[in-house]
């Protein structure tokens, strides 16, 4: 599976975030959105996922479905956690599991239950408390758990490991290596170190900084 | 397919009753405005009998506005919406499901509490019946209207406000009929069936027009 964008652009509000913008992503390596903070890494994310228009260019994805389009294929996870305080953590991820796996073409590969994932990201024990009382590290841990159980072959990520703590990073870490072993494409924008092995980094707005 | 409708379903269910209350603090409210009503009109029994089911649909005209604007923007404030825009099922499915949660879990308590409240109004047995059927009927085309209003304000921060102002408007031909069906009992203008059929149809047509309405506005503002 080989993401490429050709001659990417992308306009908010009538003011250009990106021009003239080409890489390609393929599975196994992830490849990581570097820039200081406005350079367009979440906007990029974004566009990706199919939530903003582009002003020019494409997306091709090789070796994808051919029925679902590109941000059906893809898990995205944003700042926001998307997880609902009155409902627990497990009937959060439950809710996913079976409104992720409506589209067509996507949603193979071994999913986990609500419970498996938690465990996997150490929080077994939370899997009945309502999401309301985690700590803001536990909510992003029920977020990435989203990841294992609606399995798409694309992970979009916007600064996945904020709020975690090593242990958890580390975790988070060994996670991102079975998807990419599996045959899986990471994009994510962060700051800090996702500890891959042969991640492709994107520098992102270098010369913007003083537009 | 199914499966996901059912998740949604049983999702907005179980925050609707989770949340504020739930289903009893829209009632509560309506209680309010139904009891407020013979405070400022004084106790003349006659006079609250005749325009009870006016009342009583006002009241439910708001009480079902209430928590309206929330529909989509909390999805929208904590990132639901953007996984529920690539969960590959029909934003206007959506949009659909999640109104027939809110109607479930805020309009239909109105719907069966109004005959109670309508012994306050001193009302009688079949205009009471009459008013509930009318509600039944014309509810879902409330709610629809407001969700294309909740979808056009998701991303306001004080979208409340903005929402009804957009939204009442255009629930003046179902109140019109809504009343002048409930009132039928009670020496209205109209005969019940007319106004009962014409309820019916606001209700079907927006069932089919608004969810397409209201995905259209919450694509659009997304961008």
């Amino acid at each position: 599976m080989r993401l490429s964008a050709r001659d990417i652009a992308i306009e908010r509000g009538g003011r250009s975030i990106l021009e003239g913008l080409s890489f390609e992503a393929r599975a196994g390596a992830a490849l990581v959105l570097l820039g200081p903070n406005g350079a367009g890494k979440s906007t990029l994310l974004r566009a990706i996922a199919g939530f903003l228009p582009l002003a020019a260019g494409a997306f091709v994805l090789d070796g994808g479905s051919s029925e679902a389009s590109l941000g059906e294929q893809a898990q995205y996870l944003g700042h926001a956690d998307a997880l609902k305080g009155a409902l627990t953590a497990g009937e959060n991820l439950a809710f996913w599991a079976a409104m992720l796996s409506a589209g067509s073409g996507v949603g193979k590969g071994d999913s986990r239950t609500p419970g498996e994932a938690l465990a996997r990201l150490g929080l077994a024990h939370v899997h009945d408390f309502p999401a309301l009382s985690l700590s803001a590290g536990q909510r992003r841990r029920v977020a990435l758990a989203r990841l294992l159980v609606a399995p798409r072959p694309i992970w979009l990520l916007d600064e996945p490991t904020t709020a975690l703590d090593a242990a958890a990073q580390g975790l988070f870490a060994a996670i991102m290596r079975e998807h990419l072993a599996a045959g899986g494409l990471i994009i994510a924008a962060t700051h800090a170190p996702l500890g891959l092995e042969g991640a492709v980094t994107l520098p992102l707005g270098a010369t913007r900084l003083t537009a | 397919m199914t499966q996901a409708v059912l998740a949604l379903f049983l999702r907005e269910w179980r925050i609707a009753r989770r949340i504020g209350g739930g289903a009893s603090i829209g009632a509560v409210f309506f209680l309010i405005l139904v009891t407020l009503m013979p405070f400022a009109l004084g106790p003349d029994l006659n006079l609250l009998a005749r325009i009870g089911p006016a009342i009583l649909w006002i009241a439910a005209l708001l009480a079902a506005l209430l928590g309206l604007d929330r529909l989509f923007q909390g999805d929208s404030d904590d990132g639901s919406l953007d996984v529920i825009l690539n969960a590959g099922l029909p934003l206007e499915l959506v949009v659909l499901v999640k109104c027939a949660a809110h109607w479930a879990t805020s309009a239909l308590p109105l719907v069966i509490v109004s005959p109670l409240f309508g012994l306050m109004l001193a009302m009688d047995v079949k205009p009471l019946a009459l008013v509930a059927l009318s509600l039944v009927a014309g509810t879902p085309a409330l709610t629809m209207i407001g969700a294309i209003g909740a979808a056009l304000t998701v991303s306001l921060r004080r979208g409340g406000l903005l929402m009804a102002v957009l939204a009442l408007p255009l629930t003046i031909p179902v109140l019109i009929f809504g009343v002048s069906a409930a009132s039928a009992a009670s020496g209205g203008a109209a005969p019940f069936l007319t106004p009962f059929l014409m309820l019916c149809a606001f209700s079907l047509f927006s069932l089919a027009a608004a969810p397409f309405a209201a995905a259209a506005a919450l694509r659009h503002v997304r961008e």
